[in-house]
């Protein structure tokens, strides 16, 4: 196994802060979900999700489709109870305070998301599609919307490649540079946390790197869950790995020690690629 | 060996069969589009010839003669109709455009159910059925007729198309627009505003394009609300003409010169319409989503 230059900050961390005895730090968790179950209708997609994410982490969740990571990651930024005969129930903290107790809208905005599939909205420009969230939020001042543009542009590592071309259809954009727009676009209104649902399965393996290199850098000033189907992604950029499966968290821990010595035989199984 | 040869001739018959399938449905297909075609080439056709004809200077400017008397012109007649339909817009746009968001973005109920039976069935009655509506609500209780009262059998005519093609274009804006709007903690009403709405804004004014032209060349709801008039007037409060009624008038009159003038007034709705629909599209375009609805 190679050594993960991203990870080892928060081994050094961990040494000075309580644990769960998993390894993960229980002090400054950005986010906790309590006994979390999710429903379609009738169908129960997720059981009782207990789960810890640390602050300026990345937490990958990884399973077999149909097990439930998508829909826990749309939980937690109420993504989920937007389709219609959906509910959930249990708790999910944010900084202690319980998202399902506030408003959807504000939880949205400290809870970013970027999509599967990049979806810039078609009508507009690049610089409108990074600053369409804090306009309509309410903003109008034009030089504070220009330097959060620029700044959510660099940060998501698009403002070389697109500044000389702002005003242009951001559809018009490559995959890649499409789905590091939307990342621009989620942190322009300036989130605590990043939710990202498979953020890189539509993308060549270029776009991909450009996308991981960008989690390391991203990890400094949000806590990011991402979930994956690609378990070498899981491996490289994360700290701490789920394995969901058939709408159960397996097991949490380590992403180290996910990969290489999982306590779980599931989880072995999964990660040694016998099943999913 | 032989089995193969056997095989392959067999192969070459279905596939010859195939291509003659697709042939003859093709050629049916074409068929089809042309006999479709012919009656609008024809009216379109007879209307440039014999309205162009008849068109002047004159039938811009001047008011009708009194019987007997030749030339004049339908300028009352062509600002009743922009009149008449852009009262009956300025009733139906706002209301058929937010009855057509409401069902497609929050319209999946029992209550939505019940209005998009109900748009269907009012686009279905007779024109001449609203015209009853609109004088029995408004040139009644008004006790004379009146532009707003054509205005109003209009309005009706138009929500509903309004209504069911907004709604029609703005399902069809992905799903995973909506999501990510909302994803940035943009409130609801505004995603569907200013995401979705603009996302589809092309198809909207399309449909509404559509309601224009149809109630700018009806006239059964006009006879007996707007009426008609021979002279200038903008009044709203009084009746107006038509060229719609005008027309109607006109090509069953034995007069020749008022049949060329219906001629011409047909002409001229027709190219109102299609200078409109120019202007609107140009103005509303979106300079990335040309491709895109």
């Amino acid at each position: 196994m190679r050594d993960y230059p991203g990870t080892r900050q928060t081994f050094i961390e961990m040494d000075t802060i309580p644990e769960n005895g998993k390894g993960i730090p229980v002090d400054h968790n950005k986010i906790v979900a309590e006994k979390v179950s999710a429903f379609f209708g009738k169908v129960q997609a997720i059981r009782d999700i207990q789960i810890n994410i640390p602050e300026n982490s990345i937490v990958a969740i990884i399973g077999p489709s149909g097990c439930g990571k998508s829909t826990f990651l749309r939980s937690i930024n109420r993504m989920h109870e937007l389709i219609h005969g959906t509910r959930v129930t249990g708790k999910i903290l944010l900084d202690g305070e319980d998202v399902y107790s506030l408003d959807p809208v504000l939880i949205r905005k400290k809870i970013g998301m970027v999509f599967q599939k990049p979806n810039p909205f078609p009508t507009m420009s690049i610089f409108d599609n990074v600053a369409a969230g804090l306009r309509m939020g309410g903003t109008h001042d034009r030089k504070n919307i220009a330097e959060v543009v620029e700044r959510s542009l660099q940060q998501a590592a698009l403002w070389s490649e697109v500044k000389d071309s702002l005003s242009k259809s951001g559809v018009g954009l490559s995959g890649g540079q499409q789905q590091r727009l939307c990342i621009a676009r989620a942190l322009a209104v300036n989130p605590e946390v990043l939710l990202m649902d498979e953020p890189a399965s539509a993308l060549d393996p270029i776009a991909t790197a450009k996308i991981e290199e960008l989690l390391f850098e991203l990890k400094k000033r949000y806590t990011i869950v991402i979930v994956t189907h690609n378990m070498q992604q899981a491996a490289r950029v994360s700290d701490y790995t789920a394995f969901f499966y058939m709408g159960e968290l397996i097991e949490y821990d380590i992403t180290k020690k996910i990969f290489t010595a999982p306590s779980i035989k599931q989880t072995e199984d999964y990660v040694t690629g016998r099943f999913g | 060996m032989k089995e193969p040869k056997r095989l392959k001739r067999m192969d070459n018959y279905r596939f010859h069969f195939r291509k003659l399938t697709s042939l003859f449905m093709f050629t049916l297909c074409g068929v089809s589009v042309l006999i479709a075609l012919v009656p609008l080439i024809l009216i379109f056709y007879r209307t440039v010839a014999f309205g162009f004809s008849a068109i002047n200077w004159d039938f811009f400017t001047q008011m009708p003669k009194p019987v007997g008397e030749s030339g004049g012109g339908l300028a009352n007649a062509i600002v009743g109709t922009m009149i008449l339909v852009g009262l009956g817009s300025c009733m139906s746009l706002p209301v058929g455009i937010m009855a057509g968001i409401y069902l497609a973005e929050y319209g999946n109920n029992w209550f939505g159910q019940s209005v998009r039976f109900l748009t269907d069935v009012l686009n279905g009655v007779p024109s001449i059925v609203t015209g009853v509506v609109a004088y029995t609500v408004v040139v009644l209780p008004m006790k004379h007729f009146s532009a707003y009262a054509g205005g109003v059998a209009l309005g009706i005519l138009m929500i509903p198309t309004i209504t069911r093609t907004t709604e029609e274009i703005l399902k069809t804006v992905p799903h995973s627009l909506r999501e990510a709007a909302l994803a940035l903690g943009i409130p609801r009403w505004k995603t569907s505003l200013q995401i979705v709405l603009r996302t589809a804004m092309s198809g909207v004014v399309t449909g509404i394009l559509l309601a224009v032209a149809r109630a700018a060349g009806e006239t059964a709801p006009l006879l007996f609300t707007a009426l008609n008039n021979r002279f200038w007037n903008t009044s709203m409060n009084q009746p107006m003409a038509s060229l719609t009624v005008f027309i109607y008038n006109y090509a069953v009159s034995p007069f020749d010169d008022w049949i060329a003038q219906a001629w011409a007034g047909t002409f001229v709705l027709m190219t109102l319409i299609l200078l409109l629909s120019l202007t609107v599209r140009f103005a509303t375009r979106n300079k990335f989503a040309g491709n895109l609805l």
